[in-house]
């Protein structure tokens, strides 16, 4: 909770940073206020509270995923400073905070209200931060067609949480499970209605297939800082989501949903991974990559409902950390060329080795080769599916991460083997620190994923 | 701890190259890789060759979740591995100084990766730290390949790094399966899979044996998963090919004697005869298409797919003639094919090209290289007293008992070996000089440093290659027996 306070404080500073000094240093403000709030976790670790009349619960899971997401964020601003440099600074930073927070009650939310709460406190500030480059008309158009098609999503798990609230008599999601476990045969036909709504409207948020189609529009035309925090912060708050109302509300259940995901799972590594071969701009390459990868967390998911957190959770990491050095780099290249078609990424390796080699680790974890992340996380979840006989998904899923490999190494072979476009790229200082040590905890996450698997027992 | 150091100092070794890319990248590399070939002989002499456990163990949980622990150890197979990648590999750096590669820190920090994690490969005991050093062996050489390679070098490598990982993923899930039949929290220990596999049913044995060959077959390569062999090896750079071909397809034959034929032994012997099948069409039809290449590296890339055919097919008979034939030709085809590839680049850099028709009269101008020449080819042939024919008889022999017709056909290689390799001394040594080669040097006197021990190992193993095969007897019966015994066990 402290840590909520701490983002939500941050997020008042920000706005009131217009009419102070602070606002030449107000990122660094922000990083280190985030530092402290993912330091914070710390002391409220193992305890379990409370808080508003049972509404949020402060649980290791939760205090697990507000960490990783304060962290993302720490990461985040460092690598999007100039994000925030040329317009409308403090309302920019003031926004993303408020979607920080969002998401820190979307991990940690024992109440469907709260759960709407947090949905909406976060896809609001997104909202206006995809379109965030006024003046660009794909930004608007991403901004929109979020809106858009949020508020449809929204609308569809407001039905579903009013279903399960009709047929359980409440909203919190200890009471919910408690009643579902009790009455487990007797349950009215619109109780399910409202789980498959519930499902509808949550897979919208985590972009899962065929509840996509705004993600690649969504991500292609946010500012590239904008698209990093929605495929990073965004995902793991939204997947946490998921992963509370299904796993710690409905898993009596799991009859009743069990094939609905296991059909969501097939189609969206399929699909994704499939349509990501045929981009040519990074950007929406990474958008159906980052919805690919949520297949993989759904087959995780799947194979065992109860007992997948630490999975989850270890996923998400590798994912984010990951895709935080994809979207480092790709930055920096946006910066030189003005746009992100894959031919600017010819010859990166002659231009600036050091920045080829950040962007190759990134990729390969994403791909899933070992010793990095993404091979744990994609290991884990093959052996946790196989085991519990899905071999099915596993062997879809094998084949995708094939397709994933096609993909990345796209940029892989031009990086490494075209000429080189234009005059070696230069990095500051501080882009280099952040590069290094985005590489550094791709590598410890990849080599010791012991202590995170351990983090959050099942 | 030994085992540990061998793993981990090259490791070291290339990081340190890639992090602080010092001036004189190459010199770097080459004392490490002569640190690390002076601690595998230590290791070497130590090894007691009498007990078939394995020795220098380590074990340590590393991951303890899944069941993942970093644990090695070297019996009589393994260390015979390790020696030739440990010997080969500062060859192959020396081999490279005469060539100037473009940031030649990067390049030399992918080669010690690479022997950090064939090494690996090597003395896991554990399955998956197995499959990760296996996977890790393909990230280095792939990126060599890509950096320095030849002509269309994005299509060719990523075919086959695309190959190689689609059959890894295989064994991967072959190793999953078998490790949640072990009993209890599961484990990965190698002895564990072993009874565990060997539990299993026939018809399951039968698709992880075909799981886990696929995996192996790509790498070695053996018909009909060869195709990416030829156009990645000519468009390797020569280090790069040597890596290839001299080290790393052994790590397929290695994985069907260490982690197919004790695994699921009932899965062997039901399909052992198709894989052999397999084996000597490869021979056959490899052989075959060498006899017409006109490039030469070309060729050299089909011969070894026919030298592989061999030891596979020979291996698989589970013969203790066999399985000792394979290991002594794993070292002489190292060897071998390690000088052919040096021979070849010493002809590309004075002629550039590898066009065995551009070729010719060689022999005229550079007397010293012809002879060095001879020899290696002589032994790629399995003329007696090299160190080919030792590997080959011993080969054929276990094919002639397991059945006459099949050690028949396989015997052709040996005539046909001779045919595409005379060919190719032919059109390149004799004859006329042409525009090409008339002003051809002969060996430097860095190459006669490279290819004198060359030439002293072939014949010297040839006639004498008692340490070798004593070194591996012991492992290689102790490997039979589990296997006979597990059999026997079903009947």
């Amino acid at each position: 909770m402290n840590s909520l306070y701490v983002i939500c404080g941050l997020g008042i500073v920000a706005l009131l940073a217009e009419i102070t000094s602070l606002k030449k240093r107000l990122t660094a403000v922000m990083i280190v206020g985030l530092v402290v709030a993912a330091g914070l976790v710390v002391l409220d670790w193992g305890t379990d509270i409370t808080y508003f009349s049972d509404m949020i619960v402060f649980d290791n899971f939760s205090l697990a995923f507000t960490s990783l997401i304060s962290i993302v964020s720490v990461l985040w601003f460092w690598m999007c400073g100039d994000y925030f440099m040329d317009t409308h600074q403090t309302d920019k930073s003031a926004l993303v905070l408020f979607a920080i927070a969002g998401a820190v009650v979307m991990a940690s939310f024992n109440n469907m209200a709260m759960l709407f709460l947090g949905i909406e406190i976060l896809s609001i500030s997104l909202y206006a931060l995809a379109g965030s480059k006024k003046g660009s008309l794909f930004s608007n158009e991403a901004s929109f067609k979020y809106f858009l098609m949020g508020s449809f999503a929204t609308g569809f798990l407001l039905l579903g949480i009013a279903f399960v609230y009709g047929a359980t008599g409440s909203f919190q999601i200890d009471i919910i499970s408690d009643f579902i476990m009790i009455h487990k045969d007797g349950l009215p036909t619109f109780f399910y209605a409202g789980v498959m709504l519930m499902f509808i409207g949550l897979a919208f948020k985590i972009s899962a297939v065929p509840f996509h189609f705004w993600a690649p529009d969504v991500y292609g035309g946010s500012p590239t800082s904008i698209t990093a925090f929605m495929s990073t912060v965004v995902k793991i708050a939204a997947v946490a989501a998921f992963y509370r109302v299904f796993s710690f509300a409905f898993a009596e259940i799991e009859s009743s949903w069990l094939i609905m995901i296991e059909v969501v799972c097939v189609a969206t590594l399929v699909v994704a991974n499939i349509t990501a071969v045929y981009q040519n701009d990074a950007k929406r390459m990474l958008a159906y990559s980052s919805v690919g990868h949520v297949g993989y967390i759904l087959l995780g998911f799947l194979a065992d409902p109860v007992t997948s957190s630490s999975l989850v959770l270890y996923y998400l990491s590798a994912y984010a950390v990951s895709s935080l050095g994809a979207f480092a780099v790709l930055s920096i290249i946006e910066r030189e060329h003005g746009n992100l078609s894959l031919d600017n990424f010819n010859g990166l390796f002659k231009r600036n080795p050091f920045l080829a080699v950040a962007m190759t680790i990134a990729l390969l974890s994403l791909a899933g080769i070992p010793p990095l992340p993404g091979f744990f996380g994609k290991y884990m979840v093959f052996a946790l599916a196989l085991e519990n006989g899905f071999t099915g998904l596993v062997i879809v899923a094998v084949i995708t991460s094939l397709i994933g490999v096609y993909y990345y190494f796209r940029i892989i072979i031009v990086m490494f083997m075209k000429d080189p476009m234009g005059a070696p790229t230069k990095l500051s200082f501080s882009e280099n620190v952040l590069a290094t040590l985005l590489i550094i905890s791709t590598l410890i996450i990849g080599l010791f994923p012991g202590w995170l698997l351990s983090l959050i027992g099942s | 701890m030994l085992t540990l150091f061998l793993i981990f100092f090259p490791l070291l070794a290339s990081l340190v190259l890639l992090l602080f890319r010092p001036q004189n990248a190459k010199m770097w590399a080459f004392i490490a890789s002569i640190i690390e070939l002076i601690v595998s002989l230590v290791v070497a002499f130590l090894f007691d060759k009498s007990d078939v456990t394995s020795q220098f163990s380590y074990s340590t949980p590393w991951i303890a979740s899944m069941g993942l622990n970093l644990s090695v150890g070297v019996d009589g197979i393994s260390l015979l591995l390790v020696l030739l990648t440990t010997v080969l590999v500062p060859f192959i750096i020396y081999s490279s100084f005469n060539n100037t590669y473009d940031k030649p820190a990067t390049f030399y920090g992918l080669i010690l990766m690479m022997q950090m994690a064939l090494v690996g490969v090597f003395v896991a005991l554990d399955g998956l730290l197995f499959y990760l050093f296996w996977e890790m062996a393909l990230i280095p050489i792939y990126f060599i390949c890509l950096i320095w390679g030849g002509e269309f070098r994005g299509r060719i490598t990523f075919k086959f790094f695309v190959y190689t990982l689609a059959g890894s993923l295989f064994m991967l899930v072959a190793l999953v399966y078998i490790y949640f039949q072990t009993p209890g929290s599961h484990s990965f220990d190698i002895q564990a899979l072993y009874v565990a596999g060997r539990a299993l049913p026939l018809m399951e044995q039968s698709w992880i044996f075909w799981a886990m060959f696929v995996a192996f077959a790509i790498k070695m390569p053996v018909f009909p998963f060869h195709t990416w062999q030829p156009n990645t090896y000519t468009v390797a750079p020569t280090q790069g090919t040597m890596l290839l071909s001299g080290i790393m397809l052994k790590m397929g034959i290695y994985g069907l004697i260490r982690w197919l034929v004790p695994l699921v032994p009932a899965g062997v012997q039901e399909w052992g005869y198709t894989a052999i099948i397999l084996s000597v069409i490869g021979i056959i039809y490899a052989s075959c298409i060498a006899i017409i290449q006109k490039d030469m590296k070309r060729l050299i890339a089909y011969s070894s797919i026919a030298h592989v055919g061999l030891i596979s097919a020979g291996l698989l008979t589970l013969n203790p003639i066999g399985m000792q034939g394979a290991m002594i030709q794993m070292i002489s085809h190292g060897i071998i094919v390690f000088g052919l590839f040096f021979i070849v680049d010493i002809i590309f850099q004075r002629t550039k090209t590898h066009s065995l028709s551009e070729l010719g009269g060689i022999k005229n101008v550079a007397p010293i290289l012809a002879t060095v020449f001879t020899i290696v080819m002589l032994g790629s042939v399995a003329l007696p007293l090299t160190s080919g024919f030792v590997g080959e008889f011993l080969l054929l022999n276990s094919l002639f008992q397991y059945q006459p017709i099949i050690g028949a056909i396989a015997g052709l290689t040996i005539i046909l070996g001779a045919v595409y390799m005379l060919r190719t001394f032919q059109k390149s040594m004799s004859g006329e000089t042409n525009d090409f080669t008339k002003n051809f040097i002969d060996l430097t006197s860095h190459e006669k440093r490279v290819l004198y021990p060359i030439v002293i190992l072939i014949v010297l193993i040839g006639v004498y290659p008692d340490p070798i095969l004593s070194i591996s007897e012991s492992a290689v019966n102790n490997l039979l027996t589990l296997f006979s015994d597990s059999t026997a066990s079903l009947k």
